[in-house]
């Protein structure tokens, strides 16, 4: 007698990520076909979508590194009702932002120019198809409003699935002892 | 045949704790077996009043269970959303006041810091970052310290003055800049007599004074903390 639900979209996408947050949510298995019931794929690395699009829910991975980044988590956030930061990187910059308190371009010049065997005339990459590295990482919640963090570094898949399905019924979600862990 | 005196009790969150006059509210609690959060605090040592955690409601007003004397007939409250959202925010500024990145901390599953904000439920450090930039001293052969997880709760400076009889460690400067230093000339703990040994080698509660070359040796799933949370530890040593 119910008419069938309409799915909510869902977009992913990984900023300066490592695409571990990702992998976890796969972690999830064959729990996957019980969520495509309920959901479908906007933009995200696991489809073909070039844009995001208006979407019930955007998940994001990965601080905020490069200009392209800002880019792309300003696109979530105007198209996405629900924006949740995934992963130790989205919400304090996790381990990349161990950069912070160095000089961006010492450590361009000491990556692709001074550093011993690499071919003579190697220089920082200059060209402006390249997003152009912030000063500083920066966690997502500084560039843009966030409705939910989910920490871990990844959050285990059974973290994700409690999430995801805590958040599809409508509940604020709440992670029990050993599913909230930062690391 | 003498029974001993009833000793005097308080109430803790609807429940009668005894305790013997003179003990503060947190002394008496953990006695009872009954978790309240704390950082600064180690039974030990005197207390120290930092770090807010263990910021109770004595009579309808606030306290730290830590410096509180225990009276008869008191009514505390203890664990409820409104003191646990303010210990929340404590703990989010202790967060994005130092660089807390638990994915490479070897400290990581044994840390009162995050034991303490996965009881209490936080889910981001809600805060923008500090992000400081205070450097590692490795200079020590068997210690390392890495002044940015300091929390400065300074069991390490009681640590060392009162039981290693020491002096090594001491906070230094004024409000936000506030750190924490090591007594020597240099500034370099090698140049210390501190020992691996010390007392003040094994208080840290967090990720600052860490021993060489033991690191990551606990399975994960089997540190102090993920087998059981901290509130279930409430008698057990730090
Ligand atoms: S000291 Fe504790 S809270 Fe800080 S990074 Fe290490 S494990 Fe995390
Ligand atoms: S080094 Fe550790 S024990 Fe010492 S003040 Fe800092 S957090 Fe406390
Ligand atoms: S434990 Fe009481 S203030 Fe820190």
């Amino acid at each position: 007698m119910d008419a069938p639900k309409k799915k909510l979209r869902v977009a992913t996408t990984s900023l300066a990520g490592c695409f571990g947050c990702h992998m976890s949510f796969l972690d999830i298995d064959e729990r996957l076909m019980a969520l495509l019931e309920l959901v479908e794929f906007d933009r995200s690395p696991l489809t073909d979508i070039k844009h995001c699009g208006p979407c019930d829910l955007g998940l994001i991975e990965g601080g905020v590194c490069n200009a392209e980044n800002v880019h792309v988590l300003r696109e979530f956030r105007r198209n996405c009702k629900i924006l949740v930061a995934v992963g130790a990187c989205a919400i304090n910059g996790g381990l990349p932002a161990q950069r912070n308190h160095l000089d961006l371009r010492d450590i361009l010049a000491e990556v692709y120019h001074t550093s011993p065997g690499l071919a003579p005339g190697s220089a920082i990459p200059s060209d402006p198809e390249l997003p152009l590295p912030l000063n500083k990482v920066h966690p997502i919640h500084e560039v843009v409003k966030i409705d939910y963090f989910l920490p871990g570094c990844p959050p285990s898949g059974d973290a994700i699935w409690e999430f995801l399905t805590d958040l599809l019924a409508g509940r604020t979600p709440v992670m029990g002892h050993g599913l909230l862990h930062y690391d | 045949m003498s029974d001993s005196p009833a000793l005097p009790v308080f109430i803790l969150d609807d429940e009668e704790i005894p305790f013997t006059p003179g003990q503060t509210i947190i002394q008496a609690a953990r006695a009872a077996g009954k978790y309240i959060p704390h950082l600064c605090w180690h039974p030990d040592f005197a207390a120290h009043g930092s770090c807010k955690l263990c910021t109770v409601k004595v009579d309808g007003r606030m306290g730290a269970a830590c410096t509180v004397e225990a009276r008869a007939g008191q009514v505390v409250e203890n664990r409820g959303p409104e003191l646990d959202d303010k210990r929340r925010t404590l703990l989010q500024m202790l967060f994005v006041e130092g660089n807390h990145f638990c994915p490479s901390c070897e400290k990581s599953g044994d840390c009162v810091l995050q034991a303490t904000a996965y009881e209490l439920g936080m889910m981001s450090p809600h805060f923008d970052h500090f992000y400081p930039d205070r450097p590692v001293d490795a200079s020590h052969p068997d210690v390392l310290l890495d002044f940015n997880r300091c929390i400065m709760c300074e069991l390490c400076t009681r640590a060392s003055r009162d039981v290693d009889g020491k002096n090594v460690f001491a906070l230094s400067g004024r409000g936000t800049a506030s750190h924490l230093i090591v007594n020597s000339e240099s500034g370099r703990l090698a140049d210390t007599d501190f020992s691996v040994h010390d007392r003040a080698a094994s208080i840290c509660p967090v990720g600052v004074i860490l021993k060489k070359r033991v690191g990551f040796a606990t399975p994960i799933g089997q540190r102090r903390f993920d087998v059981r949370p901290i509130s279930a530890q409430v008698e057990e040593d730090i």
